[in-house]
């Protein structure tokens, strides 16, 4: 039987459950959306295909062996001999033990092959788990200079792109399961691993080390662009807002939040530089529109009870003028 | 008293009325509320053991009801997430550290000294002191959760977010001092059912005819020494951050976050094995019997026991496979978690052969067992799945690895528990188990189990992490968790079928007899439930399996019915380590107070550090100190004012 099709057909059944229960499944893992993301893929399926058949093949066993039709008894309080049935033991251990060896081979070899891109990677970008957003930061380079974001993270197509995780205050944990594997976010040390998208498109992410009470709405998103749109976008980042910063965001915001080409240069919570650019408030816990910016602003803890940012007594009209300034940061 | 009366020869005899009478006299514990507190029978302790273990296996069953509710659909907020975060916590420390290790030490308590014929356990008073321990550490680890302030960090309590900064108040620092509370009781424990091996065998009983639970118990006790040091330190280490400015942990201050958890895992893993690995053994002593035939491979399914223990302290670092170690670490490791399937796959091979060439009886302790065979399976499989580390990045910390660990501790532990209640219930108490109630207690559990469980896998590989307390929908997860709270909620109906069973078969069961099931080892030599002594004669063995003998027409015969006559005083037989030989006539201490005030004086000292309140904790000192002394005090006679002969 052809592995690749039976994966295939696993992959449509199991696909298929999560499209007939809501939808897709964003953060599944069992089809992957890059080089890196591949061979693990594959081994996923392959140790998957083992565990599947060594459960069906000892459920069987047990069936049988519980039912098979035996000699009838001599008397009822008849026993069997100690001896006999050594040979399952052998032949068992010998099929699980190699079995077990190829996995090993297996493993260290998908090990090396993902251990770093094959090309130099395009981008450094330093990531910072903190509760319970993303710190995005680009770092630059002689020709173009960095700068810092929240929560979404834009790569170009087809380039590796090193990624430095690090623990802003607790252990976070980086996953974008469509992309690669999880690397934790720890306090005091910097991990370092990388991400190459083989196609556009926005891949989901989330926190997976619990981190506090707001753990579960701690996601990020991954955009993938063509390297033409990814050099726009970057350059895009770096411009100033077409409007001078409003006197009240100044005023009660910028403590805590930067804007960059403004006075607001607070770094305890996320830059909200070009904000309206992203697709999410509150690390992906809502959709990025004004009702809710608005009703965020007005109480955050009502909506993410628990987060880092503090109700800020603010008049419906200042709040107004705040938003709709927000709302300018295209 | 003198010396030579240890080595005195007692007379051979056979069991009579006025002997027994007398026995009885001897070892009974006293009657009435002191009797109650001060008895260090065995029997009583094992009990104790199991019903307390039960007790918070409800409760956190309980727990995982209540926030399963809360998971069913995507966006529910029956919990806030404080509550959320309190109950997976408390959940998870009550089954893995209050139930499914301290359970397992109550059976092992129960039946150890009946396997070996032996009276009682080697150390009494610390059997009677490991209970108290593990009873009031239980208390003191729900004392936050009662008054709202539980520990929510999680049962494997990662710093930074246990650490002060992150967690403020008595939570936290409860839950420490309460495990390193909890491993003393574990710790003196182990020593007991090491000492036990060691010295209580009865005659002829060399180390190759113990029965597989011994084996799994020793395995797990030795384990225990070795894996709670780490622990105990990490939980001290992190009290001492908390309360006394210092920084193991702190990470601006030079601390790493990642020594808790090396010395959390290097425990925790060990542990895994350790309320498995007696479970496993009642299986194979167990199954067996219903299938009218020895165990196969006995030599090595022990062999297995020890090997899988001694693998289990080199993989606590697949817990740990994204905190970015080297790859070369991640390999060693990565073979290791791989390779330790394998003595497990010998115990499975040996359980189907010995069904395949048995003669099955259907009753429900073999049900029980017999399904544990496809649970191991499957959360073997899970388990070596998640040993592939570039495989783990993707499935660890999501609802995959929930399903694994808990189709190991439900199908490893509850499962073989449950059987060994069926199958060891007439041996407590005398009477039958429901056979009736059995099946639908079975079918409900079997059913109700795989329903819940293993759609977890499914939302697992679809991506939903651990410990989040709500998820937005469209993330493909909300009918598989409406299936898994709708099985979690049926196999909970399964375990009130099986307390219901318990409850009627004590008032209402079949008398048992002493072998009601026709059973090979020792413990079914004596009366139903066994008298205050076990054995008004010690036993002498010449095989694995004494009541068998006849049948299996081995050559040399067991002695049950006859033997050393011990009744001046409470006395047990001492053997040799290795082969059994009787070379001692051990006095054994009766109804003590002292290690209940022990204990009482060390959950004062608890109770003092974790309120940070000195005075407190010195009085719980000065006690801990006078009960230890009242405890060691020379007494004739218990020998110990006796010269060295």
């Amino acid at each position: 039987m052809d592995i690749m099709k039976v994966r295939a057909n696993l992959t449509a059944v199991l696909l298929g459950l999560s499209v007939i229960t809501a939808g897709a499944a964003p953060l599944q893992y069992l089809s992957g959306a890059s080089d890196k993301a591949a061979p693990v893929v594959a081994l996923t399926w392959g140790v998957l295909l083992v565990s599947v058949v060594v459960i069906f093949l000892i459920g069987l066993l047990l069936v049988a062996a519980i039912w098979r039709r035996r000699p009838a008894a001599v008397e009822s309080t008849a026993l069997e001999k100690e001896e006999g049935g050594q040979n399952w033991l052998w032949i068992g251990a010998s099929l699980s033990a190699l079995a077990l060896l190829v996995t090993v081979v297996w493993t260290v070899k998908v090990l090396a092959d993902i251990q770093a891109p094959s090309d130099r990677p395009a981008v450094t970008i330093e990531v910072t788990g903190r509760q319970w957003w993303w710190q995005v930061r680009y770092i630059g380079d002689g020709s173009a200079q960095g700068f810092a974001t929240a929560n979404e993270i834009h790569v170009p197509v087809g380039r590796p792109v090193r990624l430095r995780l690090v623990g802003g205050d607790v252990i976070h944990s980086f996953w974008v399961p469509q992309l690669a594997g999880k690397m934790d976010a720890i306090p005091g040390q910097i991990n370092e691993t990388w991400i190459e998208a083989a196609a556009p498109g926005t891949y989901t992410g989330q926190c997976t080390e619990y981190c506090g009470v707001e753990h579960s709405r701690m996601q990020l998103r991954v955009v993938a662009q063509s390297p033409g749109d990814f050099r726009t976008w970057w350059a895009h980042q770096l411009a100033a807002p077409g409007f001078a910063a409003d006197r009240k965001f100044i005023q009660h915001c910028s403590g805590c939040h930067t804007v960059r080409g403004t006075e607001a240069n607070g770094t305890l919570g996320p830059d909200l530089s070009h904000l309206m650019q992203r697709r999410t408030l509150a690390s992906g816990a809502f959709p990025n529109d004004a009702a809710i910016l608005a009703s965020w602003i007005a109480d955050p803890q009502a909506l993410k009870p628990g987060n880092r940012m503090p109700v800020v007594a603010l008049s419906p009209d200042d709040r107004a003028r705040i938003v709709a300034w927000l709302r300018t940061l295209t | 008293m003198t010396g030579t009366e240890y080595q005195r020869h007692p007379t051979v005899a056979a069991e009579t009325p006025a002997l027994t009478e007398r026995l009885r006299r001897l070892w009974e514990t006293a009657p009435g509320f002191y009797g109650w507190l001060a008895t260090v029978d065995h029997k009583k302790i094992g009990i104790r053991y199991i019903v307390t273990a039960f007790v918070f296996l409800i409760t956190g069953g309980i727990e995982a009801l209540v926030f399963r509710l809360q998971l069913t659909w995507s966006n529910l907020h029956l919990l806030t997430p404080e509550q959320y975060d309190q109950l997976f916590t408390m959940h998870g420390m009550t089954m893995i550290f209050l139930y499914a290790g301290p359970v397992l030490s109550g059976f092992s308590n129960y039946l150890w000294p009946l396997l070996l014929g032996s009276r009682d356990m080697a150390l009494p008073r610390l059997n009677a002191l490991s209970y108290w321990i593990y009873l009031f550490a239980g208390v003191v680890l729900y004392s936050g959760f009662v008054v709202g302030f539980g520990p929510d960090a999680g049962w494997f309590n990662y710093v930074p977010l246990a650490a002060r900064a992150y967690n403020d108040g008595p939570n936290i620092d409860l839950y420490a001092l309460g495990m390193i509370l909890l491993g003393i009781s574990t710790t003196v424990g182990a020593i007991n059912f090491i000492v036990t091996f060691l010295r209580m065998r009865c005659p002829g009983m060399s180390v190759n005819r113990v029965p597989i639970l011994v084996w799994g118990t020793l395995t797990a006790s030795a384990a225990n020494i070795f894996a709670i040091p780490a622990v105990s330190l990490a939980f001290l280490l992190l009290w001492m951050d908390r309360n006394l400015g210092t920084h193991f942990f702190d990470v601006g201050a030079g601390g790493s976050a990642l020594l808790w958890q090396h010395l959390f895992w290097m425990f925790g893993h060990p542990w895994v094995y350790a309320i498995v690995l007696p479970a496993m053994g009642m299986v194979s002593d167990g199954l067996p019997v219903f299938c009218r035939r020895p165990l196969v491979g006995y030599s090595v399914v022990a062999l297995a026991t020890v090997a899988t223990m001694v693998l289990g302290f080199g993989v606590w670092v697949h817990h740990m496979f994204a905190t970015g170690l080297p790859g070369i670490s991640l390999s060693f490791f990565s073979a290791a978690s791989i390779v330790i399937a394998l003595p497990s796959a010998v115990g499975v091979f040996a359980w189907l052969a010995t069904i395949w060439t048995g003669r099955p009886v259907f009753t429900t302790p073999f049900l029980f067992f017999a399904s544990f065979i496809i649970l191991f399976t499957i959360g073997g499989v899970s388990g070596y799945m998640t040993g592939s580390v570039p495989v783990d990045w993707q499935l660890t910390d999501t609802y995959f690895v929930v399903a694994h660990l808990h189709y190991v501790l439900i199908g490893i532990n509850v499962f073989p528990v449950v059987g060994a209640v069926y199958f060891w219930f007439p041996k407590f108490f005398g009477r039958m188990m429901n056979e009736r109630l059995g099946r639908w207690n079975f079918w409900t559990m079997f059913l109700g189990f795989n329903l819940g469980f293993f759609p977890m896998h499914i939302s697992g590989l679809l991506g939903m992490p651990r410990r989040i307390y709500t998820y937005n929908e469209g993330m493909g997860w909300d009918w598989v968790n409406l299936v898994t709270t709708a099985g979690s909620f049926l196999f909970a109906a399964g375990v009130l079928i099986f307390l219901y069973n318990v409850f009627v078969s004590l008032k209402r069961g079949a008398p048992a007899g002493n072998n009601p099931w026709d059973a090979p080892t020792l413990e079914w030599a004596t009366s139903s439930p066994p008298p205050p002594y076990n054995f008004a004669v010690i036993p002498a063995v010449a095989s694995r399996h004494p009541l068998w003998e006849d049948r299996l027409g081995e050559g040399e015969r067991s002695v049950i019915s006859s033997g050393p006559v011990l009744e001046q005083g409470r006395e047990a037989l001492g053997t040799t380590p290795l082969d059994a030989v009787a070379n001692i006539i051990l006095k054994m201490p009766g109804d003590t107070l002292v290690p209940l005030g022990l204990a009482l004086a060390m959950t004062l000292l608890t109770i003092g550090l974790a309120l940070v309140n000195w005075l407190v904790a010195a009085l719980g000192v000065a006690l801990v100190a006078a009960a230890i002394m009242i405890w060691l005090w020379p007494r004739a006679g218990l020998g110990e004012t006796v010269e060295d002969p």
